[in-house]
């Protein structure tokens, strides 16, 4: 009894830092609808910067003091972001703004690692209270006891500031309609600033809150944006009361797994939420996303047309250039273009389910991964051949995206996304924990090209692969299929009102999509020679988002030319030593400057370029 | 339109690739590929490479390899197996390398160990740990500098089995490496002394403890003796809750790899007493090579060296005395050079053993304690990695490809 009062303690304390961090990300998600990637960076440098100050303030107050501070301090950090990165591009897509966040990552990543150095900094223990309680013979941590009577206070100040408050009101109301509160003439760029330094405070209160649990390091802003997402979406973006209950929900869940079930540290909070999803697919308080929120907003799209006959000139000729490069290029080229290549044909495959489906998926790599490990697996149980092999990676990926999709479309907009990012978790951890069949971390290694695929064979397979099936994609888009596809998408009732089967359509192009997705895993996997979970991981589902944002979603080629882009510019950049500041500056400044990516840009330019031309494509 | 002046800067992006590599020439430098996550782990990867860079000074300054002055050409690869498959070809081709090294983690060893084998390119893997890399996916073309994670584990079982614990719990980050290492240690340990009995195993996410849980598992089994194999902050907070919650009071606790300045230092005063480690006491050496190297690394750098800096530097000059044995930069002959080979390290002579390339420095075993606020080892001893392996035919089992 002692020890189940005891575990609900440490789960109760663990929950404190988790709500503060994603109750953040919820407010700033409902108000603004970003869905902040940066929001790990802003818990870290909390944690950074709470102990800088505890270094230099002395004393109980100082301890208390520096964690106030650094909340204020981050919050501050977070307008500025708001200001000088997010403003200018809220016209843009919808979830466009989260490429930007990312850029904002990669940033404070490299600034961390120059200010603060490489080691890990171990937080100092709070005042006062670093011993025990005994509770019925159990031990309790004090700070734990410090962090369950904080956590209710922190809960109650921000329910009074929503409930209570000019500024609650606005928040509510923006959270409900965000267009109506600007038509009502409520200043609305004062009001993301003022949420997004909110939120930010809030992560890095957290961050620096849990220093006497732990300390500051460099990967602690990935580790807890996964665990903050879960904890959003199962309490509802942008409820604070369905934050808080799904924090506590989460960590008392975990510790209780810890206790009984100890290898199942990876799995539980996926399983959770798949299960929270299906029996409430917004969450546990969570509303029905209005209609429209997620699809297209901003200027409507020109219609899509086939390519004129000089384009299709210069592009076959362009095609030829790069179907001759072994024949001039040197060994390192053909690599790199086989890399960028097979990136491409991933891009490309999640380009067609946004752009043309509407479907934001935060899982992609799934299917990538996915298609990689059907070629890898059946090489080493059952020696299939390389051609059988690449031809069954897009049919396993695809049969998986089938199942995938058929449950998380009953979900739509974010939540059909968080449930994608939650399958693609449950596949990674399989994959990562089922070390018997799937080797685990350690991949399956010595998965080469057959003997008649020389380097230079291999590179005209996946050119040929690779630049078919983004052909196919394209072609998809033209087609009947791309049309209903594009109805569905734009104005689902009339769709269904004119007999179109929205939801089979959009399973249909989920599984289409993911199966060329898988075609590109089943190159990748020859391509390397092996294969590992990392490439099952979120963040090879994010980068593939931010190269689909980056190329332009309204366009037809903006998945591939971003991946193209994406790819050459991360093997430039990596040769110096801080690339992942020079990356993440670059990715902020294409975001600034080419709001619809840059396809799109590109044809903006040129449209002006011709006056009265109207933009093509 | 645009489509295609993109697709032109992609054709412009490759082009851009290729590059004549330079002809070897006498008195050209001799280039050594080295591939690590300098961005990903620094905390690790720069104390290793300042390792490196002190011993490719010294050796150039006695006049380099060959005749020729050594290079070492250092890539990032984010920590990912699939772009350090692409660094590597690129290291080998355009940048014309001898060989290549690098890697920490084991996956993008192991990744780049299946490229060396499939284009005949010899790989030394100073850090990677796990076994695989010599064993079950060993091939002829990888080598392995560092104690894999069996010997060390097995220097930790041959001390535990000396205690009087009976009851063990372990804890280890939910992975290959710690997979294999708990492993390893019931295997040993077991062997050693029968009658223990594991009455616990937890297993935190990598990097995701929620270490007040784990310790009240652990605390739960009341476990004589616990078995650690978490690191980095994982470890940090384990370490933390643990003496909070008085986890490891009357408790012997075995700590793999808590012993080097890595994951030591970082504790400062709040390192905990009285845990048998594995690790490097660079700051009790009092005499011989290794006194000589820290004192060296630190007139170069003027910081402390890390258990990395001795891999980095025993890493170069492995690599220089392979390439002058084999007497040419051809990758066989350096292949072959490797086998068999005997290096004059700090630690003492190593070889890397011809039965499965695995060379035989070992690792320092000893207690924990503070002195002035810092975490220290005590009372170590040096051990041979030769003395860990098994025998020679259970090796040849493990390693189906020879």
């Amino acid at each position: 009894m002692g020890l189940i009062l005891a575990q609900l303690l440490t789960g109760l304390a663990n929950a404190g830092a988790l709500f503060m961090v994603a109750s953040g990300l919820s407010l700033i998600f409902g108000v603004t609808r970003i869905v902040n990637f940066a929001h790990g960076s802003f818990y870290m440098l909390g944690a950074y910067v709470g102990y800088s100050l505890m270094q230099v303030l002395p004393g109980a107050v100082g301890f208390w003091g520096a964690i106030l501070l650094a909340g204020l301090v981050v919050g501050a950090i977070g307008a500025l972001v708001e200001m000088i990165v997010l403003r200018p591009v809220y016209a843009a897509p919808e979830l466009f703004q989260l490429v930007a966040t990312f850029g904002v990552v990669l940033v404070v990543q490299d600034l961390a690692l120059m200010i603060w150095g490489p080691t890990d900094l171990l937080g100092p223990r709070a005042p006062g209270l670093g011993s025990v309680v005994r509770i019925m013979g159990e031990p309790v941590p004090q700070y734990d006891l410090a962090l369950i009577a904080i956590t209710p206070g922190v809960a109650l100040l921000l329910w009074l500031l929503i409930a209570r408050t000019r500024l609650g009101i606005l928040v509510r109301a923006a959270t409900q309609d965000r267009e109506m509160v600007g038509a009502l003439g409520v200043n609305q760029r004062w009001l993301f600033t003022g949420i997004f330094g909110l939120g930010c405070a809030l992560a890095g209160l957290g961050g620096a809150l849990q220093l006497p649990k732990g300390g500051a390091d460099l990967l602690m802003d990935f580790t807890i944006l996964a665990q903050v997402f879960v904890v959003v979406v199962i309490g509802g973006m942008g409820s604070l009361p369905g934050a808080l209950i799904a924090s506590v929900l989460i960590s008392v869940l975990n510790v209780f797994g810890v206790t009984y079930l100890p290898q199942s540290t990876l799995v539980l909070t996926y399983v959770v939420m798949v299960a929270v999803l299906l029996w409430r697919p917004f969450g546990l308080l969570g509303r029905e996303e209005v209609a429209g929120e997620i699809g297209q907003v901003g200027r409507p799209e020109a219609p899509i047309a086939p390519a004129g006959g000089l384009r299709v000139a210069l592009t076959v000729a362009a095609l030829a250039a790069l179907a001759a490069l072994p024949l001039y290029a040197g060994p390192f080229a053909r690599v790199l273009a086989t890399d960028i290549l097979i990136f491409c044909l991933f891009a490309a495959s999640l380009h067609f389910l946004l752009g043309q489906g509407g479907l934001v998926s935060f899982g992609h790599a799934a299917f990538f991964g996915g298609g990689a490990y059907v070629a890898a697996l059946l090489v080493r149980y059952a020696d299939t051949p390389m051609a059988l092999s690449i031809l069954m990676a897009p049919l396993g990926a695809g049969l998986l995206a089938l199942g995938i999709g058929a449950v998380s479309l009953r979900a739509s907009g974010v939540y059909f996304a968080m449930l994608t990012l939650a399958f693609g978790q449950l596949l990674w951890s399989l994959v990562y924990q089922w070390g018997a069949v799937t080797g685990g971390d350690d991949g399956i290694v010595g998965v080469w090209p057959a003997a008649w695929a020389t380097p230079d064979v291999f590179y005209w397979l996946t050119f040929a692969v690779s630049v078919g099936g983004i052909l196919v994609l394209r072609h998809a888009a033209h087609a009947p299929f791309g049309y209903s596809l594009r109805a569905a998408r734009d104005a689902p009732r009339r769709a269904a009102a004119t007999g179109l089967d929205t939801r089979r359509l959009q399973l249909a192009a989920f599984t289409f999509a993911g199966a060329m997705a898988g075609l590109a895993g089943g190159l990748f996997v020859y391509s390397k020679g092996s294969i590992f979970p990392d490439e099952l991981e979120i963040a090879r589902s994010f980068e593939a988002l931010i190269v689909v944002f980056l190329g332009g979603v309204k366009t037809l080629s903006g998945g591939w030319v971003g991946g193209a882009v994406f790819t050459g510019l991360e093997d430039l950049l990596t040769r110096f030593d801080y690339w992942r500041l020079a990356l993440g500056l670059t990715i902020l400044a294409v975001v600034l400057v080419f709001p619809d990516g840059l396809v799109g840009g590109l044809r903006r330019l040129s449209a002006r370029r011709r006056p009265g031309g109207e933009p093509d494509e | 339109m645009h489509r295609n002046s993109l697709l032109a800067g992609l054709v412009a992006t490759t082009l851009a690739a290729i590059a004549v590599p330079a002809a070897a020439q006498d008195g050209a430098p001799i280039r050594i590929g080295e591939i690590n996550h300098y961005k990903r782990l620094p905390a690790f990867a720069e104390p290793y490479r300042k390792g490196i860079e002190m011993a490719v000074e010294e050796i150039n300054a006695d006049g380099g390899v060959l005749g020729r002055p050594l290079e070492f050409v250092f890539r990032d690869d984010q920590g990912e197996p699939g772009e350090a498959i692409r660094i590597a070809q690129e290291l080998m081709t355009r940048e014309d390398t001898a060989m290549i090294t690098g890697s920490i983690l084991s996956n993008v060893g192991l990744a780049i160990s299946s490229l060396a084998a499939n284009r005949e390119f010899v790989y030394l893997a100073a850090e990677p740990l796990a076994d695989a890399v010599t064993w079950s996916q060993g091939n002829p073309w990888t080598f392995r500098l560092r104690p894999s994670t069996y010997m060390q584990a097995a220097m930790l079982a041959e001390q535990a089995a000396q205690d009087d614990a009976v009851t063990y719990a372990t804890i280890a980050p939910n992975y290959a490496y710690g997979k294999d290492a708990v492993a390893a240690f019931k295997e040993v340990l077991t062997e050693l002394k029968p009658e223990v009995e594991f009455v616990a195993e937890q297993w935190p996410a990598l990097f995701g403890i929620d270490a007040g849980a784990e310790v009240q598992a652990l605390e739960r089994a009341k476990p004589d003796a616990i078995y650690n194999v978490t690191f980095g902050p994982d470890l940090a907070k384990f370490v933390r809750e643990g003496t909070t919650r008085g986890l490891f009071e009357d408790r012997t606790v075995y700590g793999l790899l808590s012993g080097e300045p890595e994951y030591l230092e970082p504790l400062g005063a709040e390192a905990p007493e009285g845990w048998i480690v594995t690790g490097y006491p660079w700051y009790d050496f009092e005499d011989g090579p290794n006194a000589a190297f820290v004192e060296a690394f630190e007139a170069r750098w003027n910081e402390t060296p890390k258990n990395g800096s001795h891999v980095g530097y025993a890493t170069a000059l492995s690599i220089a005395a392979a390439i002058e044995k084999a007497g040419s930069t051809d990758s066989d002959a350096i292949r072959q050079a490797f086998e068999g080979l005997e290096v004059e390290i700090p630690a003492g002579t190593i070889t890397y053993r011809e039965i499965d390339n695995q060379a035989t420095l070992g690792a320092w075993v000893g207690t924990t304690a503070l002195r002035d606020g810092e975490g220290v080892m005590v009372d170590w001893e040096y051990k041979d990695g030769a003395d860990f392996l098994p025998d020679d035919d259970t090796v040849r089992e493990l390693r189906p490809s020879e």
